[in-house]
């Protein structure tokens, strides 16, 4: 049986880690490199860096970023934020990245998905949507609708049905980021997480508003979530990832043990 | 020399940095048939599909010499992932035949177990139980978790190749060694101070 994932998520602004609560009033707090190797030495299952300034002329610093990073952690990580081709994610994956997240410039470009599992293979290409809860209506049958450019601009889309769109189009796994919950701490939307999980054959990932041990659960088990995505209730030090884990394995869910060996040669 | 195989698949760069990191920094990414042949230690890792795999393996003549020059010849040989699925006679993926180091065959996991679903690929970090001692094993606990990214698992038809198993749906078997050859399903090069013992561990092997 697979553990659960816990991912902790690094917001990189011009090569600085921040994190938006709600997507404005960013605070630094601190160093990605720093930050990665820190939280894989806690015992992070898995990273993802989103790259929340991307343009083409700040993509260099990234890139570099990600080069440090895969130096020093050895353990899944993926990189999204501005990736709109084929070209950009080859330039992610090969500084070192396991996986690249598409968002926005997958909903105005869905072939990017297709194309890219076709180059990389789909278990390099993260789906990722932002979602929020706008009432069911006939076009919208789940009520949840697809947003993007940070929150900013509806699709009218469907997340149930652009799930379905992704998987189909090769994604191989899905992150739902809700823009209801994201920075308030009150829990993982469980209803849209679950629903969707549900429904697809390839892992989902749980994103936006841990902020308690017990949201965590909630999303394993309530939220049949495969993973994860926690940012604020570890970057302030509130709830360490050792911690969560003893939570989590106390309350029946299956993680990982975090090891650590001595390897001779360093 | 280690030489990591060059087949025109993702995933090398990472298995040398890792390898880098662990202090074994005599090691090239090639495609060189002569650098194979001549490297102590060879390491056929990756992602990728069998099909498209072992026609790279064969366009570029590396088939051959994996089998007769590295398998064969005695040279510590590690496969990761796919380089595990290649190894065997045939795999279901793509129907390929393959490099019939190891008998036996791959199989998909299937997409239920008692008419609840399986997501396939089976994507994240699953236990280990090391069913045979192996050096490469050394001072890694029985049940530590590796990371694994698959849709399809090999079936040694000799179950003593098998050196460790895990469970997805069905128990599959998650390491394998034969003589100079070992190999695991999973990507050790990212499964955290586990993997790099195991990388570690190989790099040490006796000649």
């Amino acid at each position: 049986m697979l553990a659960k994932r816990i991912i902790p998520c690094l917001d990189v602004r011009a090569g600085k880690v921040t994190k938006g609560i709600r997507f404005l009033e960013n605070v630094d707090v601190g160093d990605p490199v720093a930050m990665a190797r820190y939280y894989y030495e806690q015992g992070a299952d898995e990273l993802v860096f989103y790259d929340i300034t991307a343009s083409n002329e700040r993509r260099g610093i990234m890139l570099e970023v990600v080069d440090a990073v895969a130096r020093e952690i050895f353990i899944p990580f993926s990189v999204g934020g501005g990736l709109r081709s084929l070209e950009d994610m080859r330039a992610v994956l090969l500084a070192g990245a396991e996986k690249v997240s598409i968002d926005s410039g997958a909903v105005r470009n869905p072939a990017i998905i297709s194309e890219g599992a076709r180059a990389f293979g789909s278990q390099c290409i993260v789906l990722s949507m932002q979602v929020k809860w706008t009432g069911v209506r006939p076009e919208l049958p789940s009520g949840y609708e697809v947003v993007i450019d940070g929150g900013r601009v509806f699709t009218g889309r469907d997340a149930v049905e652009w799930a379905h769109e992704g998987e189909r189009l090769g994604a191989g796994e899905l992150v739902i980021n809700s823009i209801d919950r994201d920075g308030t701490k009150s829990g993982y939307d469980l209803e849209i997480t679950r629903r969707i999980s549900e429904s697809v054959s390839i892992p989902v990932v749980a994103s936006g508003g841990a902020g308690s041990p017990d949201h965590l659960r909630d999303a394993f088990t309530r939220g049949a979530a495969d993973a994860a995505i926690v940012a604020s209730i570890v970057h302030y030090g509130e709830y360490p990832i050792p911690e969560l884990k003893r939570y989590l394995r106390a309350a029946g869910v299956e993680v990982r043990d975090a090891i650590t060996l001595e390897t001779a040669a360093k | 020399m280690i030489a990591i195989v060059d087949y025109r698949a993702g995933n090398l760069t990472s298995v040398k940095r890792a390898l880098e990191h662990l202090g074994h920094r005599e090691c090239e990414i090639t495609d060189s048939a002569a650098k194979i042949r001549a490297a102590d230690r060879v390491i056929l890792p990756g992602v990728g599909a069998a099909g498209a795999t072992m026609e790279n393996l064969r366009a570029l003549g590396l088939a051959e010499v994996l089998k007769r020059d590295v398998a064969m010849a005695g040279k510590p040989f590690l496969g990761i992932c796919i380089g595990i699925q290649v190894l065997f006679d045939r795999s279901e993926e793509d129907c390929a035949a393959c490099l019939g180091i190891i008998a036996g065959e791959v199989r998909r996991y299937p997409s239920s177990i008692d008419g609840r679903p399986l997501k396939v690929p089976q994507i994240g970090w699953n236990r280990v139980r090391q069913v045979r001692p192996h050096p490469i094993f050394a001072g890694v606990p029985d049940g530590a978790h590796f990371y694994f990214v698959n849709s399809y698992y090999p079936v040694p038809a000799d179950s003593s190749a098998i050196i460790a198993e895990s469970d997805y749906g069905v128990p599959f078997t998650a390491a394998i060694a034969r003589k100079n050859v070992i190999a695991t399903q999973f990507h050790l090069e990212k499964s955290g101070a586990a993997g790099l013992k195991l990388l570690d561990n190989f790099c040490r092997l006796a000649c």
